[in-house]
């Protein structure tokens, strides 16, 4: 790799003759806040050629997933992309629901949509402190921590987890919300609100800020499109596409539309910068949307948040693909059921594996410093990609 | 005022609390001299670990933490803590790298950083053990030059570290850092010149004396800013830190350093900070001068009072340094050499001209108002031209663009009417004009 | 210790001192610390896989240039450092700033020659 030759424009007209060099970046970097690898081959300081290389954190989620029954997976599939647990839990059990055909309680439904709205506001929060921070910027992530700290709080009064909530059943929730946590978590969502401004002021309108992400990996929608790109990733390039708005599930049809909550928001010049605002912004419309899902709860009648199963739960024989709007992208579950206890085959499409290939198309041609500002506004998990 | 000091040998024309001037170096005891140099090792010492616990603190202040307080009161013996653990380390030197530079180069990127406070005054002169002695080690003709080749020198220890290290982070990170560096020494020392231009002198002690009516910072306001920009660039801090960034190179330079080589160029890292910091005191801010509320009190500018002034000040513009380091991203690379070469040594070389011809002119007898007159018109002249050249200019790449996108639609035209079975089997819908060798970088254009 | 070279005698001695301290610390480090080799510690980093290549690796030329343009400017800076230390002094007028004109617009020159070239463009 180090000695291949090639033709490179010197100073002036002169060619001269230059090795390139190949930079490992990963699996043990700073800067790719997990085990990810890219081999780079240099040119100067400009990348001629990037192959991201995965799997060093490869744990079979797929096959285990074949040997566990359903209550059992949900444990295994909150765990690949440890940023958005409850979104991933869902993804699973909406799957085994449609396969049964089972109906779940409307309080189970609004509160299944409340708390993936706040694990979505967790997941963003992470990655709006720690892209400052690759770029250089080392306070907003703590301002990031502390708004995430306030819904934690409330997450783990609810679930017992702070990370691994395991929340989700088959058929609903594990049990009922406590005794006046709407009211704290309405607190919490207020509180959070209020504070975003401290993160948005910091860094987004910071020259440097500005003149390092702008302009910068700029990702066409047809690449989006080739490489299957999703989540705010693919909204900052301009597709506008939504799982909640375009295929609603939960209580999602109800919150989107003219007049109601959701929003989906994009934007069109495809570079760190519009990534980084398409995250902000969700940030701020995932707490609209956990407010509506608030008063809506609070509306509610007492009335049961989950279904009593059957001691061994078995899905009948058949096939269903279910797919969900995580934090990052869209979760695909393709579950094959020969009616067994477990699965024969559950095949998972996870977002950050689709967002990172279009790796290799994004970084040759850009600056060494510019990988660091591309590869943080992917946004990935490295659990998630690896599996 | 204790003028009735006047003990002191009869070539000695100064009573305590004098502004020194360069005659009254070169006139102490060696064992004075010894005391000095010795103290200035302790001083940096101090300082050093004054400013790691003094910059944890603050910016955990403004980060919503506490920082470190469990080591001694308030945390203060934390530094000395982690000073103790880090040379206690086992220092690896990796094979393959050269190891007498490699061993060499923290040692160079510190030397330096400790001699340029040689001639940083603290204070004027004052009674020691009846000695009257400027409270400065040593002042040269050539004061500021010399600070300029003690930073110079400090980058051999940081290019060759990165070279000895044989590893790609640190050869990328020790070239940008020598790149860097140079490129803002330039600006530094051109922000110098208006400075001398004034003070008539290059010796920091009359530099001092010089502003003791008002600080250069205020009159000569936009060499003070280039010179604050170049000071936080020369010593590669937060947002011009990029021969250590940690997020592309690693570590840069220092990747393959370990214990106490490392805490070498830390050291020096930190002895340069205070440096630049004394120096801005020095040349910008009044020196050891009292700030001026307080300078109206008489003997405010005598005895040691100074030294107080000079510390508030010294750790002010440190404070600085951290503020910037909390609230700032990283600038890119060449966003930093763009800003070095193409806005601060330019604008610092029409400054020094503009400065000159001011003082000249009124040398001439024309007065202020007319200058600023003349200064004016120039100045909308330069200012319609520029617009004038920016709108051509602008008028002119659009033109080019459009033509690129025109050529670059055109040329995926063609490919998107590919035959799929083409290659005998049904290729996957990839149908973006890359996949066709369109649109490719211009590298693999030229390889041949 | 009086003179001109006095001052320098002065700096000179605090360079000795400097010497003593940082090779004192590398002697008092040497005794102190631990040092127990292994194949594997020697490696030089790369992110965890083994090394590609040579570490000294042929780099870009741009960098020379920039070590260019600094002798220039630097020798540049310091022959205005003593024209601005008399230039206000009696004797020196108008004639003494045409001149400096006259050199640094030959300098300037030379900057806008390296920027129209590009050399000024990083990469």
């Amino acid at each position: 790799m180090g000695t291949e030759r090639t033709v490179a424009v010197g100073i002036g007209a002169e060619e001269l003759a230059t090795a390139d060099m190949t930079l490992n970046i990963g699996p043990q970097h700073p800067s790719t806040h997990g085990v990810l690898r890219l081999r780079l081959t240099l040119d100067g300081e400009r990348i001629s050629r990037a192959e991201p290389i995965i799997g060093y954190m490869h744990r079979g989620a797929e096959k285990l997933f074949e040997v566990r029954d359903y209550r059992q997976i949900i444990v295994l599939a909150n765990r690949h992309d440890w940023l958005s647990a409850f979104s991933s839990e869902l993804g699973v059990v909406v799957a085994v629901e449609r396969m049964l055909g089972m109906e779940i309680p409307e309080r189970a439904v609004w509160a299944r949509t409340l708390l993936a709205e706040l694990n979505r506001v967790l997941n963003h929060l992470m990655f709006l402190g720690s892209y400052p921070l690759e770029i250089g910027a080392i306070t907003p992530v703590f301002y990031a921590f502390r708004e995430r700290e306030t819904l934690q709080r409330v997450m783990e009064e609810a679930s017992g987890g702070r990370m691994h909530y395991m929340f989700n059943r088959v058929g609903g929730l594990k049990e009922d919300l406590p005794a006046g946590w709407l009211d704290r978590a309405r607190a919490a969502v207020r509180e959070v609100r209020s504070r975003m401004s401290d993160i948005e002021w910091i860094i987004r309108g910071n020259e440097i800020f500005r003149a390092r992400t702008r302009g910068v990996g700029v990702l066409s929608p047809e690449a989006v499109l080739q490489y299957g790109v999703s989540g705010p990733v693919a909204r900052a390039a301009g597709v506008d596409f939504d799982l909640r708005r375009d295929e609603p599930y939960l209580a999602y049809g109800e919150l989107f539309g003219p007049g109601r909550p959701g929003r989906v928001v994009r934007r069109t010049e495809g570079d760190c910068y519009a990534r980084f605002e398409c995250l902000l912004d969700q940030v701020y419309v995932s707490l609209d949307l956990a407010d509506a899902c608030l008063d809506r709860l609070a509306d509610l009648p007492p009335g049961p948040i989950n279904v009593r199963l059957p001691k061994v739960l078995k899905a009948p024989e058949g096939h269903t693909y279910a797919w969900t709007e995580n934090p990052l992208g869209i979760n695909g579950y393709f579950l094959v059921s020969r009616g067994e206890k477990t699965p024969y085959r559950m095949k998972l499409r996870s977002a950050s594996y689709n967002n990172i290939q279009v790796l290799s198309e994004l970084l040759p041609g850009n600056l060494v410093a510019d990988m660091i500002a591309i590869l943080g506004s992917m946004f990935f998990v490295v659990g998630d990609i690896d599996k | 005022m204790t003028t009735s000091l006047l003990a002191a040998p009869p070539a000695t024309p100064l009573a305590a609390g004098e502004a020194p001037t360069l005659e009254a170096f070169g006139l102490d005891p060696w064992w004075l001299i010894l005391a000095k140099a010795v103290l200035i090792f302790v001083f940096l010492m101090l300082m050093v670990l004054f400013e790691i616990w003094f910059e944890r603190r603050f910016m955990a202040r403004m980060q919503n933490r506490l920082g470190p307080n469990r080591v001694g009161p308030l945390g203060l013996l934390q530094p000395i803590a982690d000073g103790l653990k880090l040379p206690l380390k086992e220092d690896l030197v990796p094979r393959g790298v050269d190891r007498p530079v490699f061993i060499l180069a923290p040692a160079l990127a510190t030397m330096p950083a400790f001699l340029a406070f040689a001639i940083i005054p603290f204070g004027p002169t004052v009674s020691v053990f009846g000695h009257q002695t400027p409270l400065q080690l040593a002042d040269l003709p050539v004061a500021v030059l010399f600070v300029l080749a003690m930073s110079s020198l400090g980058v051999y220890g940081i290019v060759l570290g990165g070279w000895a290290s044989a590893s790609p982070y640190s050869l990328l990170g020790g070239l940008r850092s020598s790149a860097q560096v140079i490129s803002y020494e330039i600006g530094m020392g051109l922000s110098f010149v208006a400075v001398f231009l004034f003070a008539g002198s290059l010796s920091t002690s009359e530099i001092v004396a010089s502003q003791e009516r008002i600080w250069y910072a205020v009159v000569l306001f936009p060499s003070f800013v280039i010179y604050a920009i170049t000071m936080v660039g020369e010593v590669n801090r937060i947002p011009f830190d990029l021969p250590e960034g940690e997020g592309e190179l690693v570590g840069g330079f220092h990747t393959e350093y370990s214990s106490l080589k490392f805490g070498m160029f830390m050291l020096a890292e930190y002895v340069n900070m205070t440096t630049v910091s004394a120096l801005a005191v020095t040349l910008f801010l009044g020196g050891w001068r009292a700030p001026w509320p307080i300078s109206l009190v008489d003997g405010a500018n005598a005895g040691w009072w100074p030294v107080l002034w000079f510390m508030i000040k010294l750790l002010l513009t440190i404070s600085f340094f951290i503020w910037l380091r909390a609230t700032l991203p990283r600038v890119r690379y060449d966003q930093l050499m763009k800003l070095g070469w193409k806005v601060l040594i330019p604008g610092a070389l029409a400054w020094i001209m503009v400065v000159a011809t001011i003082r000249v002119l009124r040398n001439e007898g024309i007065s202020t108002q007319q200058v600023f007159f003349a200064v004016a018109i120039v100045l909308g002249i330069y200012i319609v031209a520029s617009y004038l050249w920016d709108a051509v200019r602008g008028n002119r790449r659009d033109a080019e663009e459009q033509e690129a996108t025109a050529a670059e639609r055109a040329g995926a035209g063609d490919s998107t009417g590919g035959d799929p079975m083409a290659g005998g089997y049904p290729v996957p819908p990839l149908d973006a004009p890359h996949y066709h060798g369109r649109n490719s970088t211009s590298k693999e254009v030229n390889r041949a | 210790m009086d003179g001109y070279f006095g001052s320098y005698l002065v700096v000179a001695l605090l360079a000795g001192l400097g010497v003593a301290v940082v090779g004192g610390a590398f002697t008092a480090g040497r005794l102190l610390r631990a040092q127990r080799p292994t194949p594997e510690k020697l490696i030089t980093y790369e992110c965890g896989v083994d090394p590609v290549g040579e570490g000294w690796a042929q780099s870009y030329v741009r960098y020379y240039v920039f070590a260019y343009l600094y002798v220039v400017f630097a020798v540049d800076a310091v022959f205005l450092f003593p024209w601005a230390t008399v230039f206000a002094a009696p004797g020196y007028g108008a004639v003494t700033l045409v001149e400096m004109f006259v050199f640094l617009g030959i300098i300037a020159v030379g900057l806008l020659y390296a920027w129209k070239k590009g050399v000024l463009t990083w990469v």
